[in-house]
This record gives C-alpha cells, structure tokens and sequence, in this order.
C-alpha cells in the first residue's frame, strides 16, 4: 500500500480537523475530583478510587463481548450471563488438580494458577458460546423479541446444567495467598487483587483497542458494526465473522467471570445473571457497540458507586441508573455512539 | 453488440408480501456503459440487489460471465468480480477514507499503480486520506463509494444512483469519472435518473417501468427520438438537461 507517497502528497492545509469528543473521556477524572470533598479523606478517596477502578474493569471484562456481540450482530444475548457464570466454574478445573498453588507462597505460582484459571475459562466459554450461538442464537437472527426469549431460555438452561454438573450449593475458592491481603502506603489501602484486576483489565482492554484500530481484523468488524450488508458486498463472509466474535465475546466474559469469582471467592450459578443489569447498564452508558465506550461506562458505572456508598449508602442501589439516566439525556446514544448506515 | 457479461432472464423478486419484479429480461455487454432508468420505484434499486444477492430473486436465472450466480451469497458474487455501490453509497463513517479502501482490497494492498489511477479520477480523496469518512460532504462520499469500488480489479460495476442529491459542479466530475472508466475498459450498470448525466455516458439504455424492462437498446436511439424519450420516460427530458 502506498499510504506514505499519499500522505507525502496530500495538502495539509485546508483540512477539516477531526473533532476528538474528549467530553466523555473527562468524565471519569471529573468525577473523581468532584468526589474528593464529598468523600472528605484523602487516602480513603484513593482507596474508593482503586476499588472503583478494579470494580470497573472487571465489569469490562464481562460486558465487552456483549456489546461487540450486539454491536455488529444486532444480537440481543441475554444468555450473556450464563458465559460470565460457566468461566467462574472452570476455574474448578484447574483449582482441582492444581489446588496446592493457591496456598503457596509464590507470587509467580499464584499468578500463574490465576493465568490458568483464565485460560481455561476462556477456552471453555469459547467452546460454549460456538455451541450456543449455533443451536440457540443462529435461528433467531433479525427478530429481537425471539432472541431475548430463546437467550433467556438458554441462559435457564446452563444454569440448570451448572447446578446438575457442580451441585446448587455455593462453592468457596480461595484467593491465591500472596494476592490476598492489601498494600499499604501511608494511609492508603490497596487490595492486592483489585491491583491486579486493574493490571489485567487495562492489558485486555488495550488488546482489544489494539486489534479493533491496528488490524485488518479489527477494520471488518468496526466496519461490521457500522454496515454489515455493505461488508458482504466488499466479499467478505460476514457470517463467519459474527460467529468469531460471539466465541471471542462468549470468551471475554468466561475471563470476567473468573476475575468475579475470585472476587466474590464464591461460585454460584447465579452469578452472572447477577451482573447483567450492570452489564447492560454500562455497554448502554457507553454506546452500543462501542468498546472504548463500554469501557469508560464500566468505569464510570463502579466509581459512582463506590463513592455513592461511602457518602451516601442509601442511595447506593439506584446510583447507575440515575447515571444511566444522566448519561442518556445528555447523549440518548450513550456516550460514544457507533455510526450507523 | 458486445457479448453479455451479465445476463437476466425472467427475474421475478418479492420483498415480504411485496412483488417488485416482475421477470426482468436484460444484458449487460462486457466494456460497455449500460444505464437502467425508470421513475422512482420501478425496481431498479430492486434489480441491483437482487444482482448482488442482497435480496434473493423468487425465480429466474442470473448469469455473469457464463455462470449461474442465482443463487450465490453476496460475498461469492462479489468474489466472482462484482463491485457494488449502493444509492445509500455504504461507506463506513465511522473509518477514514485509508480504511474504507484497505477494506474494500479484499486480496491485499492495493498496488500503487491501481491507486495512483483511483485517487487521479478522485483527487479529492487524496487530501482527507486519514480523516473519517464521516466527515466528508456527499459528493467526497460518492467518490469514496466508487474508489471502494474499484480498489481491486471487477469485472463489472454496479453503481446506483450516483449523481443524486449532488450539485451540479460534482455532477459533471463524477461524468468525467466514469467517462474514465469506460475508457478503462470497465464494465458498468448504472442506475440513474438524471438523463443528461445518462446520455452523456451510455452505450446502452434499459429502461424500467413496474418492475419490467419496457425498453432496451443503444442510447443513441433514445437520445435521438424526443418522442421515445416521453413515451417511456413520461415527461420532457430537454427539462432535466
């Protein structure tokens, strides 16, 4: 491709300046300042700010495959859940065999039976979401009402299979130990795994920002979301496509549900039903569709929070949707709206 | 006249409960500028999609190039050779113009020779090569969606409707542009409905009118006989000159 000899010839003069909606990125430091008073504390308003971010990438982690799935799709997938539950469960898999690491007292062996965990429940929600989109979703493809029944169906479906598999009862698992604990720095308190979630929610969402800017992968699906129909007419295949990026999607929130689930260090079935209200407020907040969207809302969605219970605990259960609500009547297609045809 | 590189024969298409074809009978000469006019809602958006594979024909054969592409996916018939611009032009807003042709280069970069020639028709693309499309106004768009088009070498064009909505300095470059084009040995169905952008540019004409083929043959002998022109086209051409 000759981008160099265009760009070297191209004027430079005259051009329409790309307009970069920094607003909705201002958001997030806004509000953390704006909290600061109200929170009173300095180390608190770090510890608050941590936990929000933690809180807020881990809701990335298991809302950025629906909103990649709805976006280029147009697929309703209330079964979403089910994935974030089924990843929390194979961590079983490994925390059987490989229990012993947990109480070691290696960071590099508790890291690695983390970076296990994941691998495994990415790989199985994988497997489970090639399935689920092929018998469940596939058929029900351009009806919306069809798809929230038959995805809430199969949602109720593998919960049922979960119970039968590993039994109804709740299942404790342990923080592996060096990720227990906080880190202390003056009066600031830092849990060790929050820490680790941020780490692991800034790589994933970079990865991601990665391959939907810089790669020709990346392109077709942006360019999916935007117009399937015109994608098929460049001659590419966008069935296989959608199917990839439900997999990838169906992975995403297997790697959320693990990271929950060391959260909560219980497992339960229910568990990513749980989240979906939240799941659906932040890819609604961010802009259907959107990745760096579904991002900032997770972001923003697990600050507010957080700040909200310290200040004011009684508000705490309606804050997202008076974000929600907040975010939609300035923008009523989320904060960054993917083009449509 | 040249051999047909695209063949319809009794294409019949129904929209739900709608029958917008009704057995459209036409050919399109390999090397040659075929127009498709008719007033709005004759089918010939219809008769490009059915074409393409957007909406499947009910029954009736489509041959391109000899074979029989009824029944092909959209991206099989574009594979085969197809480049589709649609009358909503389909760009992606969301993409710069470097994206929408990278994408549109199925098989890999395309060689600066091919480019060169694109952005000599299309200069204007040249100067907002790494801004979004979206930002373009709507005759840059036009130019992108037919850029896209030929990024890679088809075997036959289907533009539809692309000097609509376009003031008239845009009008006669976009004229020019295909003017090019043919002169490349491009293969073309254009829908249109400005006669003076038709008749400046046709080999051939077809004319549609419910769904049919009321007319086919050389442009020529359209442009030549005013009493043809009302009788199939309804109104007074010198008007829309």
């Amino acid at each position: 491709m000759t981008d160099i000899a265009v760009e070297s010839s191209a004027s430079t003069e005259q051009l329409p300046r790309t307009k970069t909606d920094w607003l909705p990125l201002l958001l997030v430091p806004a509000l953390a300042l704006i909290a600061l008073p109200f929170v009173g504390s300095g180390s608190t308003w770090v510890t608050l700010t941590v936990a929000g971010l933690a809180m807020g990438m881990m809701i990335f982690l298991m809302a950025s495959g629906l909103t990649l799935v709805f976006g280029l799709m147009d697929i309703i997938n209330f079964g979403h859940g089910v994935f974030i539950s089924l990843g929390a469960y194979a961590s079983l898999l490994v925390l059987g065999p490989l229990g012993g690491w947990v109480q070691a007292d290696s960071i590099w062996l508790n890291l690695g039976l983390l970076l296990l965990c994941i691998l495994a429940a990415m790989g199985f929600t994988a497997v489970v979401g090639a399935v689920f989109e092929r018998v469940i979703v596939r058929p029900v493809y351009g009806s919306h009402l069809k798809q929230i029944l038959v995805t809430m169906g199969g949602l109720i479906v593998a919960e049922q299979a979960i119970h039968a598999i590993w039994g109804a009862s709740p299942i404790a698992i342990p923080l592996p130990a060096t990720l227990r604990g906080a880190f202390i720095i003056g009066d600031v308190v830092m849990e060790r795994y929050r820490v680790v979630a941020v780490g692991i929610g800034l790589f994933v969402f970079l990865g991601m920002q990665l391959l939907l800017n810089r790669t020709r992968l990346g392109l077709l699906i942006r360019a999916g979301v935007e117009n399937p129909e015109m994608v098929e007419a460049l001659g590419y295949r966008i069935r296989r496509l959608f199917v990839s990026v439900f997999v990838a999607g169906s992975a995403l929130a297997g790697l959320g549900g693990v990271m929950w689930a060391f959260y909560r260090q219980t497992l339960t079935a229910g568990m990513g039903m749980d989240v979906m209200v939240l799941v659906f407020i932040v890819i609604i907040i961010g802009g259907l569709g959107s990745v760096g969207g579904c991002f900032v809302g997770s972001i923003l969605v697990a600050l507010v929070a957080n700040y909200v219970g310290f200040v004011e605990p009684k508000l705490a259960l309606i804050s997202n949707i008076l974000v929600m609500a907040l975010v939609l009547i300035w923008r009523p297609q989320g904060l960054f709206p993917v083009a449509r045809r | 006249m040249a051999e047909a590189l695209l063949q319809l024969s009794g294409v019949h298409t129904h929209i739900g409960p709608y029958h917008i074809l009704h057995g459209v009978d036409f050919a399109a000469p390999a090397g040659q500028l075929t127009m498709l006019l008719g007033r709005n809602g004759a089918g010939k958006t219809t008769a490009l999609r059915t074409i393409m594979g957007l909406w499947q024909a009910s029954s009736g054969t489509i041959r391109f190039g000899g074979e029989d592409i009824t029944r092909n996916t959209t991206p099989d018939i574009a594979r085969a050779g197809i480049g589709y611009v649609p009358e909503s032009m389909g760009i992606f807003a969301g993409l710069t113009v470097r994206e929408n042709i990278v994408l549109a280069a199925r098989s890999g970069p395309v060689d600066s020779t091919r480019l060169d020639w694109m952005l000599g028709l299309f200069p204007a693309l040249k100067r907002f090569w790494n801004l979004p499309a979206g930002n373009l106004s709507g005759g840059q768009k036009q130019m992108l969606a037919i850029a896209r088009a030929i990024a890679e070498p088809r075997r036959l064009l289907l533009i539809d409707e692309p000097t609509k909505g376009l003031a008239p300095v845009m009008v006669r470059s976009m004229i020019e542009a295909f003017k090019a084009l043919k002169a490349a040995g491009e293969t073309i169905l254009l829908v249109e409905q400005n006669f003076h952008a038709a008749s400046a540019l046709g080999d051939n004409v077809l004319v549609m009118d419910d769904g049919r083929i009321v007319h086919s043959g050389p442009m020529s002998e359209l442009v030549a006989d005013k009493n043809m022109q009302q009788r199939l086209l309804g109104l007074s051409l010198d008007a829309h000159q």
